[in-house]
């Protein structure tokens, strides 16, 4: 009896969830498969060899630590320290709060969109942010077309950009939730500022923090989109594509029909961020307090 | 220390756009609490009474007025400066620290020639702790002990840096019964064995009288009495303390003095000699005769009589062993519930259960006499 209660649930995540799971790992080993004729020649791990020698998947790869290790720290980092000011202030509050919200509900292309206004050097305009370059005595850069670190740079600001909204409204909720109390049993002994911060409300909102890290560390690793608003489709003439954008143009793109380099790439990346994430937990577990 | 407070006011402004008026939480206290003494601040919900705590621990700034400790002013200074310690109503310990750095945080927070070192702070901590009988405890996280247990620790919180005064907010609400018993027991040993001046809010008169050296009746932001807890109950200035004041509750009813005599209904129930002199606190005179007033009479005041005034309708007995409660019912009660009346008297008594009233005569000095506009005592006395 017990199973057929069971059985809605088991056969939704059956074929939704375990089967694909299961077809990417036979894809992965599925050795000169070829789409048209679903013929292969062999099980083994060429396809995992095949990836990974891939120049343009080790620079998908290379883009894709460099947005985590920058836009995570950082747009954690910020979004608190504008939680902070935010909790602190109580006058145009909510205005400042909707502020930093708003890219929350914007739409990726459409802020693409504004930062190509911004940062791209054209026929005819510098853009904006090479006019306030050039206003200050520097070399205009063209942002989009040019140099790797100006494209890298630009693409950590964006990735930054879209995803501290969410970050700063989660972050001012935990401020709010802690309880006003213990503020008070510090003012009482004149607490200094610094101390409250490092030895009460850090340790009050940790969990929230690390929550924000994990989630932060997944969501960047499987970044693509993004790169797309500020790139456009051709990640990889561009040099900027990243993991998940390589899965893509493996299976779709112009260099497409490839399910297995598609499946033997998509699982390295699982087993990347599965990695990274335990790591996360097994810190958070020592840090964080209740 | 003794505390001196001096035309003390807090006024909050008003929260609400549509109505601006501003809530006045403090109104003009003028009080002098001496030194070494456990003095219990009690009123109704909202009365202001932790306000009051939290200007004297410096949390809140007074609209007007000044604060003393001993002759030094501190209406200015910092709660740090002050040398106050308080434990909040919840108690408000560090989730994520031990009991030992709860109570070693205050230290923590000394800078210059007063920086103490970890030794000295584990020592101060572990002197607290005993104080308040934890010191096997102290590597505990908050969560880990009872509620009791929770309030000690705040308490050595408070006291680990020797303040001249410990102020607590409502210290016993959040515990059970029984361990409310103890506790209070434990607040009035802990405050004998360090003579710190102590000022603990509550809203429970039995916890106020109990514990209390002095206690200060409030209503609605001003003081309306204080006093030794057994004076303000035996002569409670307004009819609000003498409500306030004792389990079961008052009893009032409705009255007048008609030549010589106080009336409840139809009945003489107490005799006031025609001479008699009425006054109200400031001992104005007042005109007696035919003057309509509140009759409060504790429920220990009644002296069950058959052959006395005052005539109720029977409802039921309770017994209590040492004492019974007679619950009757009289149309000039102005309980507004029940309209019953409640007396105590020793459990020697019998009370014919069969019939329809009792009658009692009445204690005189169980026998308190408001006036019914200002709701003041009117005191009489015979010259």
């Amino acid at each position: 009896m017990g199973w057929l209660y069971m059985l809605p649930a088991l056969l939704f995540l059956g074929v939704f969830m375990v089967y694909p799971l299961i077809d990417v790992l036979i894809y992965s080993v599925e050795e000169n498969y070829n789409f048209a004729s679903q013929v292969y020649s062999g099980y083994g791990l060429f396809n995992y060899s095949y990836v990974l020698h891939d120049t343009y998947f080790v620079q998908a790869l290379k883009n894709t630590f460099i947005i985590v290790m920058i836009t995570v720290p950082v747009s954690t980092g910020l979004a608190l320290l504008i939680s902070l000011g935010l909790s602190s202030i109580s006058k145009l509050k909510s205005l400042y709060q909707t502020l930093y919200f708003l890219p929350y509900v914007t739409n990726t292309l459409a802020v693409g969109l504004v930062f190509m206004v911004l940062f791209k050097k054209t026929a005819y305009s510098d853009g904006l942010i090479n006019l306030l370059i050039k206003a200050f005595g520097g070399n205009a850069v063209d942002f989009i077309d040019g140099p790797y670190w100006a494209k890298i740079m630009v693409m950590c600001i964006y990735t930054v950009w879209v995803v501290i909204p969410f970050k700063i409204l989660i972050l001012t909720s935990a401020l709010a939730s802690v309880n006003q109390d213990y503020y008070k049993v510090a003012r009482v002994d004149g607490t200094s500022s610094l101390r409250i911060f490092c030895r009460i409300t850090l340790p009050m909102i940790s969990s929230t923090i690390f929550y924000l890290i994990i989630t932060g560390f997944i969501g960047a690793f499987k970044a693509y989109s993004d790169e797309v608003a500020l790139f456009g489709t051709d990640l990889n003439s561009a040099g900027m594509n990243t993991i998940v954008g390589y899965v893509y143009d493996m299976l779709y793109g112009n260099s497409g029909g490839y399910p297995s380099y598609a499946s033997a790439a998509a699982l390295i990346l699982f087993a990347i961020v599965f990695t990274i994430t335990i790591i996360n937990l097994l810190i958070s577990r020592k840090m964080v307090t209740q | 220390m003794k505390v001196v407070l001096k035309e003390l006011t807090k006024i909050f402004p008003s929260r609400d756009k549509k109505d601006r008026t501003e809530v006045v939480a403090v109104d003009n206290f003028d009080m002098e609490i001496p030194d070494g003494k456990l003095v219990g601040l009690l009123g109704p919900s909202g009365c202001g009474k932790s306000t009051a705590l939290n200007l004297i621990c410096g949390l809140e700034k007074p609209t007007r007025g000044r604060i003393f400790f001993g002759d030094e002013e501190v209406t200015d200074l910092p709660p740090e400066e002050r040398g106050v310690g308080m434990v909040f109503q919840n108690y408000a310990l560090f989730p994520h620290m031990t009991v030992e750095q709860n109570i070693t945080f205050p230290l923590g927070n000394l800078k210059g020639d007063k920086k103490l070192s970890k030794e000295e702070m584990k020592a101060k901590a572990y002197e607290a702790a005993k104080l308040v009988q934890i010191e096997n405890l102290m590597a505990r996280k908050p969560k880990e002990m009872s509620g009791g247990q929770q309030q000690r620790v705040a308490i050595a919180r408070a006291l680990v840096k020797r303040p001249k005064i410990l102020l607590l907010d409502e210290p016993l609400s959040n515990l059970d019964a029984r361990l409310r018993l103890q506790t209070r027991e434990e607040i009035r040993r802990i405050q004998r064995e360090t003579g710190i001046t102590t000022i603990f809010v509550t809203h429970d008169q039995e916890e106020a009288m109990s514990i209390s050296d002095m206690i200060v009746v409030m209503k609605a932001g001003c003081i309306q009495q204080v006093g030794k807890p057994q004076e303000v109950y035996d002569s409670p200035v307004n009819l609000f303390v003498a409500k306030f004041l004792g389990t079961p509750a008052i009893n009032v009813f409705k009255g007048r003095i008609i030549s010589g005599g106080l009336y409840i209904g139809d009945a003489k129930v107490l005799d006031i000699p025609d001479e008699a002199i009425m006054g109200t606190k400031d001992r104005e005179t007042v005109e007696t005769d035919g003057r309509e007033v509140y009759v409060g009479i504790r429920p220990e005041g009644f002296i069950l009589d058959d052959n006395g005034p005052l005539t109720c309708r029977l409802d039921r007995v309770e017994v209590m062993g040492r004492d019974i409660s007679v619950v009757s019912f009289h149309d000039a009660a102005t309980a507004a519930d029940t309209v019953c009346v409640r007396s105590i008297i020793s459990a020697e008594n019998q009370v014919d259960t069969d019939k329809d009233t009792v009658s009692f005569s009445l204690k005189p000095d169980k026998t308190h006499i408001f006036d019914m506009e200002s709701e003041e005592l009117l005191y009489y006395t015979k010259e």
